[in-house]
């Protein structure tokens, strides 16, 4: 968290990144906002500067939002250099401007990784993150199978831990904030808050290996373990998660090479 | 005139669903990949529709207008999901969570709807379990409940104040192993912006791909709408800022019934607003109201005083005094008109008037500082970014906001609309809450109609389909619903007046929180029903879209949106004029007992209203559904 300025308005002057498409060049055009109420969001005072652009005829900024509560994961700006602006364990949409000084130049850019191509001004593809999701990061259950809820007592503690990894809003400030740009928070988050559950045992190597096979294909980098990833998470999702990942990961790889596996696959004779 | 036959089957109501599913016709399993499904949103119900029919073996195709599917504002929910469990051995049953619901919907519910989805309701927590949506649990590893939005008994399953985002990704995990197994073609950064019928049946719809502005078309065997609610008409409400009711009220032009529009739920406990910039605004969980004391000072000079200097005898805890056996957990909206009312009298705390405590000094005294925290951490955090102020220190403020919408689309008990073919789930519908929504129901009901309603029903009107019959997207229908689109596309871009599309939207929002917001009168409505017609053609003549329809343009996508809200927000106010009662959400100041509750007319509006569009200018027609009650008697609503 921030020091807050208590004052009630303030002026600041966003330095946003434009850029019209992936193949137009880019560049940081300055956008004065004078006195504006120190209570107003940071995505709220794009719109108001959107609703000037437009009415001077100027295109206004593409920018991604959607709940602005912190929680659906769509809004994704760097601010300041940060991957969701200067608050500790909070998403860019709650950012408030009481966070910023009267005066301050304010930088704003796209999540910049080369899995997440930008598409518009502060807009990025972040489809890579579904992809790894499909290739694994799932319990195989078919609606209508499942037993009884409390047929699979799960410990207090793991049931709580696993909550701690599934918190992860899927918004990649940990790939923006990485400078390899490795997806390794987001994946160490679903591969633990599943393997933490014995739901998700049976699938448990599978899943790790195809998860981690995927973002590799998908041109992630490595992690070199600075942390940097949960540092920016709006989420505060701790990179405990990546050891524990690279724990399932060797054992898997491992269990793989060396784990007989039967012949027949197939069901029953029909 | 519509045909609006419920289909809700005959026999006993704990033996409805089950005959019915054994009555209704199946698919050949191999017949089944010779279906296409079209699932419109990715929320829980869409997003369970779509995962369980592709297990099922049908050919899904999912669109949605997020850049993906996970983000559906399903995943705001803080409280918890309801389910009939009994796990607390404290009384519950299906019959209980039947009648809970049926009652706090003021009886404005279908008995045999509500029913089932008190019955599928453990299902739900089953399934969502097996797929490790990780619930809270007690030490001995089984599932924790806590009692919640007024009910009696603990039957509330919770993910910390993150049940929506759990049960959300829950579904979307299912969703994207058949996305991975390719069983559903997934477009993401789509929107549904027309449905297309053929031969009066549902056969397709029209998507704009938001990044490359191309419009394409998809023809199917049957559509499903599953695209949530229309809050936003409002403007200033909790949903997402890009919530909308382009996709049902575009069905609705098509010819579906929009059903019972008025009720919209006004929750009690949201962060007041504090400017005319303001986008959104932003729900602080109604658990905190098992643990929180609502109150504003018993006289209005001391509204400005700092609650603390405000005596203990001088404080007005106006729910305890009115409710006392319900006290602070009454229904949302019997909470939130008693918060109007105590506002309107001037008693009002925080610069704009409009605000009440809710405190916690005596949860504080009884459980310490750490066990508020251990309950309420991340709310009392999310208070403290927006407002700067610590929650543990001053009693929170609140106000009354929109926050869900009971009415939408009318669907038999198949869930399918008056057009054969569509299929609506979840908020979209108007199924199942009445004309008021009772905490944690919301959850239960879009996983109900996705997992396990649908890939029921669906089927017994797909049988009647030849497999292959579905039309060529070269169809006639197609083409002129994509002339249609493209041509409303190039009305907006062509006007170029002086105005943003947002402050028509601001200017809308405030015309219907003032004379069709908590409390409405007949002069305030037809107030509204000739300022919203003015407001459009003002919009239509003078909005301002800028840029182009080849590419990203966040201003043409609302400027459609905003367009659409501008001709439902009339409809709503029609509907509310034409119910000359109060239930639930929907509240007529003409209409109520002397002690300010809702009065009820069981004789004269026992029955959903169904409207159906009559062309442009026409004023719609108002059907009828009646309501018959065979197992439970309409009574008065008592929370005293």
């Amino acid at each position: 968290m921030v020091a807050a300025n208590t004052a009630k308005t303030l002026s600041v002057t966003l330095r946003v990144w434009r850029q019209a498409s992936p193949a137009a060049p880019g560049r940081f055009v300055d956008y004065p906002a004078a006195n504006v109420s120190t209570n107003m969001s940071f995505l709220e005072l794009i719109d108001v500067i959107n609703d000037r652009l437009t009415v001077q005829g100027e295109e206004p900024i593409a920018f991604a939002h959607d709940c602005r509560e912190g929680i659906c994961g769509t809004c994704s700006c760097t601010i300041n250099g940060k991957a969701h602006g200067p608050g500790h364990g909070i998403a860019t949409c709650q950012t408030y401007l009481r966070s910023f000084k009267d005066g301050d130049i304010i930088v704003v850019e796209p999540f910049r990784a080369r899995a997440f191509p930008l598409v518009k001004d502060l807009v990025v593809d972040r489809a890579a993150f579904d992809q790894i999701i499909q290739a694994g990061g799932f319990v195989s259950v078919r609606t209508g199978a499942a037993p009884d809820a409390n047929a699979i007592p799960v410990p207090k503690a793991a049931a709580d831990l696993a909550m701690d990894a599934a918190a992860c809003i899927g918004c990649g400030a940990c790939v923006a904030a990485c400078k390899n740009a490795s997806a390794m928070l987001f994946v160490a988050a679903k591969v633990s808050q599943l393997g933490l559950l014995p739901q998700g045992q049976p699938e448990r190597d599978q899943r790790v290996l195809a998860m981690v096979a995927k973002m590799d294909a998908l041109g992630f980098g490595s992690c070199t373990n600075q942390y940097e990833c949960s540092a920016a998470c709006p989420k505060a999702i701790s990179h405990d998660f990546i050891a524990r990942l690279n724990r399932d990961y060797l054992q898997a790889s491992v269990r793989a090479a060396f784990q007989p596996v039967s012949a027949s696959t197939g069901g029953g004779a029909g | 005139m519509a045909k609006l036959d419920s289909k809700v089957p005959s026999g006993p109501l704990a033996d409805k669903w089950r005959k019915h599913k054994a009555e209704i016709k199946l698919v050949n399993p191999a017949n089944k990949r010779k279906y296409e499904v079209i699932v419109v949103g990715a929320g829980l119900a869409g997003a369970s529709a779509a995962a369980t029919l592709a297990e099922l073996g049908y050919r899904v195709k999912n669109f949605v207008f997020h850049d993906s599917p996970r983000r559906a504002h399903s995943i705001a929910a803080q409280g918890g999901i309801n389910a009939a469990k009994n796990y607390q051995n404290d009384g519950d049953s299906v019959y209980r969570l039947f009648y809970d619901t049926l009652k706090g919907g003021d009886y404005r519910s279908r008995e045999a709807n509500v029913h089932r989805l008190a019955e599928v309701s453990v299902n739900i927590i089953d399934q969502c379990v097996a797929q490790g949506v990780p619930f809270a649990r007690e030490y001995g590893g089984l599932l924790a409940n806590r009692s919640f939005g007024g009910a009696q008994v603990s039957r509330t399953f919770y993910a910390r104040g993150q049940t929506g985002q759990q049960l959300l990704l829950g579904a979307y995990s299912a969703l994207s192993r058949m996305v991975g197994a390719g069983a559903i073609e997934l477009h993401a950064n789509s929107e549904m912006l027309d449905l297309v019928i053929v031969d009066g049946q549902a056969k397709g719809v029209i998507v704009r791909d938001l990044i490359t502005g191309e419009l394409s078309r998809h023809a199917a065997d049957a559509v499903i709408l599953a695209t949530g609610g229309y809050g936003n008409v409002f403007n200033l409400s909790t949903y997402a800022r890009g919530s909308n009711v382009t996709a049902i009220w575009r069905a609705y032009k098509r010819g579906a019934c929009m059903a019972n529009p008025c009720y919209t739920q006004i929750h009690p406990t949201c962060i007041p607003v504090s400017g005319d910039y303001q986008s959104k605004l932003t729900l602080m969980s109604e658990s905190l109201r098992n643990d929180g004391r609502i109150w504003v000072p018993k006289r209005k000079e001391d509204r400005l005083k700092p609650p603390g200097a405000i005596a203990e005898a001088d404080r007005d805890y106006y729910l305890e005094r009115i409710y006392p056996s319900f006290g602070n957990l009454c229904p949302r909206d019997v909470a939130s008109r008693a918060a109007k009312r105590v506002c309107d009298e001037g008693r009002g705390v925080g610069e704009t008037g409009l605000g009440v405590y809710l405190d916690f000094a005596d949860a504080i005294k009884r459980l310490g500082e750490a066990g508020v925290r251990e309950r309420y951490a991340n709310l009392f955090d999310i208070y403290h970014e927006i407002t700067a102020e610590s929650a543990y220190q001053v009693p929170m403020r609140i106000y009354p906001a929109v926050h869900y919408t009971m009415g939408g689309l009318w669907v038999d008990y198949n869930l399918m609309s008056n057009v054969p073919g569509l299929f609506v789930l979840g908020e979209a519908n108007f199924s199942d809450h009445g004309a008021n929504r009772l905490g944690a129901s919301a959850l239960m009901q879009g996983l109900a109609d996705g997992y396990f309603v649908i890939p029921y029903t669906i089927g017994d009107y797909l049988a009647g389909q030849a497999p292959g019959s579905r039309p060529s997207t070269d169809a006639p229908e197609f083409q002129a619903a994509e002339d249609h689109i493209r041509g409303q596309t190039t009305r907006l871009l062509g006007i170029k007046g002086r105005e943003p599309v947002s402050h028509f939207h601001k200017r809308l929002g405030k015309i219907m929180w003032e004379h069709c917001g908590m409390a409405r009168t007949q002069a305030g409505l037809e107030e509204a029903l000739r300022l919203i017609p003015a407001l459009r053609e003002e919009f239509w003549a003078n909005v301002n879209v800028p840029g182009s329809a080849a590419t990203l343009n966040q201003a043409l996508e609302q400027a459609g949106r905003v367009g659409d809200f501008l001709e439902f927000g009339e409809l709503l106010c029609l509907d509310a004029l034409k119910r000359e009662e109060s239930c639930g959400g929907h509240f007529r100041d003409e209409y109520q007992f002397p002690d300010g509750e809702c009065r009820r007319d069981d004789a004269r509006y026992g029955h959903v209203a169904a409207w159906e569009y009559q062309g442009a200018g026409q004023a719609p027609l108002r059907n009828i559904e009646p309501l018959n009650y065979e197992f439970v008697k309409m009574s008065v609503r008592n929370y005293k």
